[in-house]
């Protein structure tokens, strides 16, 4: 379970995240809103990158802003990024076995654990290709295996299905589906794709100009008059 | 805690990772092959003026490997690689001056000492990087010739502060002493090929292990680094210190080829000519800093001493090399080896069959 209380984030005059408190109960999770509403930035105070002016966030218990960055992902946070960030220089094998290396995982399960996190994607790639010579969506299955391997707690996705065309989505939605229920991991969804999002999680909170304006069930949530009108652009009280 | 992920899909199919690959014997056969070539049948069929040519060969191709893991593996520039051999060779023959240390022991302690000097020197790669970075090394290898010069190094006094009664350097310095079982050139450039050989290996093993790939990773993206639970700080400064403890031992090896050090010997721009011909050699491969130790120490010694061409028009020479190398193949010269060491090797039999018949190209 994620707990955000009260998180403001400023940066000179602007507020990407204003006084926002939301729950993640487990499973996967959606994290939607037009561009500019302040996903990714909640992501980066998750990971460290961002300090909040004001606010809290607990996962399983544990308060997220204390730890230092660099240690988050030994205690389990995983995540990636808009622009997919596989190592080019590395084999696939090797792209994984790093994050393996710095998740305090056991040494003599990396082997296993990182072909099955590849095997867990369906990358049918040799592990030793170089990562340099996939293509789009296998680097995006690759992220995913990053993000899932050496025992993650929380799993932040961003826009992980961008670019990619609708089968290779699909694919990948069925794989991050599978992520809570076989590695334990609460999972943070942030996409445009909404049939993706919408297959994938069973809690989605919408997000719009940094504030929570709808959190509760996929389905009720899309539905919702307030999370249809932020993405048309009809908010008053700009 | 979470429950165990692996095993758990079994609808994978049962990958297993190949041990060895066909690939990596090739590989450790040729390189078992060249280091004999290296060991037995340069010095057999090359003159005496060669043999300490292919010493500085391979100092060099040590101090071009340090840069390229800083460079080529961290994506930090550093411009003061040869102010690090100078430190290097300055604490070797100050240590060989002061002490009756065995050589061995004197290699780690020029190792340790520059190690310690550049990893401070790395300390503000932790907030610059690019034109900064380059620039602060620069300057700290503009320094160090400054330092060295005014102390007149190395000065072949007694102790470790010795200076000779004359205030000066004298013919009756005496020269910096080598291992007892490998006093002469032959013996000492065998001798210096394997310890140059032993740091490859050990650079090589860095790069094959947790430290290279957490490097690959801060190269690629700093913040995707991060959040993958790499230590930053902690692998940067790993970087300098293996980078600085290589060039040390280098310096070490160069202070007893020499014999008798002098500042003149180290110049500023020999660090740029060096960051120059490491990327010539191609600074994503061990290969490369081999490349630039034959580029950095071989070539002017083919101008000068073979066929008298000033080796100045080198520095020339080179800035064409790097423009055309960074414009058509970042990858260096290491990127298409046996191609170009083909042409290379046809070009330079030619002409040395019209010009000379004293010796042998290096490969």
């Amino acid at each position: 379970m994620i707990q955000v209380e009260n998180l403001t984030v400023r940066f000179a005059g602007v507020t990407p995240i204003d006084d926002a408190s939301l729950v993640f109960p487990g499973g996967t999770c959606g994290l939607i809103g037009p561009n500019g509403a302040g996903k990714t930035t909640f992501f980066n105070v998750l990971s460290g990158f961002v300090k909040p002016a004001t606010g809290a966030i607990r996962a399983f218990g544990e308060d997220m802003l204390k730890m230092a960055d660099y240690k988050r992902a030994r205690w389990g946070l995983r995540r990636t990024f808009q622009t997919e960030q596989a190592i080019e220089g590395l084999s696939v094998f090797d792209n994984v076995a790093m994050i393996h290396e710095h998740s305090g995982a056991k040494r003599s399960s990396r082997q296993a654990d990182v072909l099955a996190a590849l095997g867990f994607v369906g990358l049918d790639v040799p592990p030793r290709a170089k990562a340099g010579s996939l293509g789009a969506g296998d680097r995006r299955l690759l992220e995913v295996a990053r993000a899932v391997v050496g025992h993650p707690r929380v799993v932040l996705l961003d826009e992980p299905a961008a670019g990619l065309p609708e089968e290779e989505t699909e694919h990948l939605g069925s794989v991050i589906q599978k992520i809570p229920e076989a590695f334990g991991a609460l999972t943070v969804l942030v996409d445009h794709d909404m049939s993706l999002v919408s297959n994938c999680c069973t809690t989605t909170a919408v997000l719009d100009f940094g504030k929570v304006i709808a959190l509760g069930p996929t389905a009720e949530v899309l539905r919702d008059e307030r999370v249809t009108n932020a993405y048309l652009g009809t908010e008053e009280d700009v | 805690m979470t429950t165990a992920p692996a095993s758990r899909d079994s609808t994978a199919p049962a990958r297993t990772l190949p041990t060895f690959e066909r690939g990596t014997i090739v590989r450790a056969v040729v390189i078992v092959g060249l280091l004999l070539i290296a060991l037995f049948v340069l010095p057999a069929i090359s003159g005496a003026d060669w043999i300490t040519t292919y010493t500085s060969v391979a100092i060099y191709a040590v101090v071009a490997l340090g840069f390229g893991v800083l460079y080529g593996r961290v994506g930090m520039i550093s411009l003061g690689q040869v102010a690090l051999l100078t430190i290097g060779c300055w604490v070797g023959a100050r240590v060989a001056y002061a002490t009756s240390l065995p050589f061995p022991v004197m290699l780690l302690v020029a190792g340790g000492v520059t190690c310690a000097i550049g990893t401070l020197v790395g300390l503000p790669a932790l907030r610059l990087s690019g034109l900064y970075l380059a620039l602060i090394t620069l300057m700290f290898a503009g320094a160090t010739t400054v330092v060295l010069s005014v102390t007149d190094f190395p000065n072949g006094g007694g102790g470790f502060t010795g200076r000779s009664a004359t205030g000066a350097l004298t013919t009756s310095t005496p020269p910096v002493r080598r291992p007892s079982w490998a006093v002469a050139d032959v013996a000492y450039y065998r001798y210096t090929v394997i310890v140059c050989a032993i740091l490859f290996l050990l650079v090589l093993i860095h790069v094959a292990s947790k430290p290279g790939r957490a490097w690959a990773s801060i190269r690629e993206s700093e913040p995707a680094a991060l959040a993958a639970g790499v230590n930053i700080t902690l692998y940067k400064l790993w970087a300098f210190a293996l980078a600085s403890f290589v060039t040390g031992v280098a310096g070490c090896l160069l202070a007893a080829q020499i014999g008798v050090p002098r500042a003149i010997t180290f110049q500023t721009q020999d660090s740029l000519t060096l960051a120059a011909t490491a990327l010539i050699g191609g600074i994503f491969s061990l290969w490369g800093a081999i490349v630039a130790g034959v580029f950095n120490q071989l070539l002017p010694f083919l101008f000068q001493a073979q066929w008298n061409i000033d080796p100045n028009w080198l520095l020339i020479i080179f800035g064409v090399g790097l423009l055309q190398v960074l414009l058509t193949a970042p990858g260096g010269l290491a990127d298409q080896f046996p191609k170009d060491m083909a042409n290379l090797g046809r070009l330079a039999a030619r002409r040395f069959r019209a010009l000379a018949d004293g010796g042998k190209p290096a490969e």
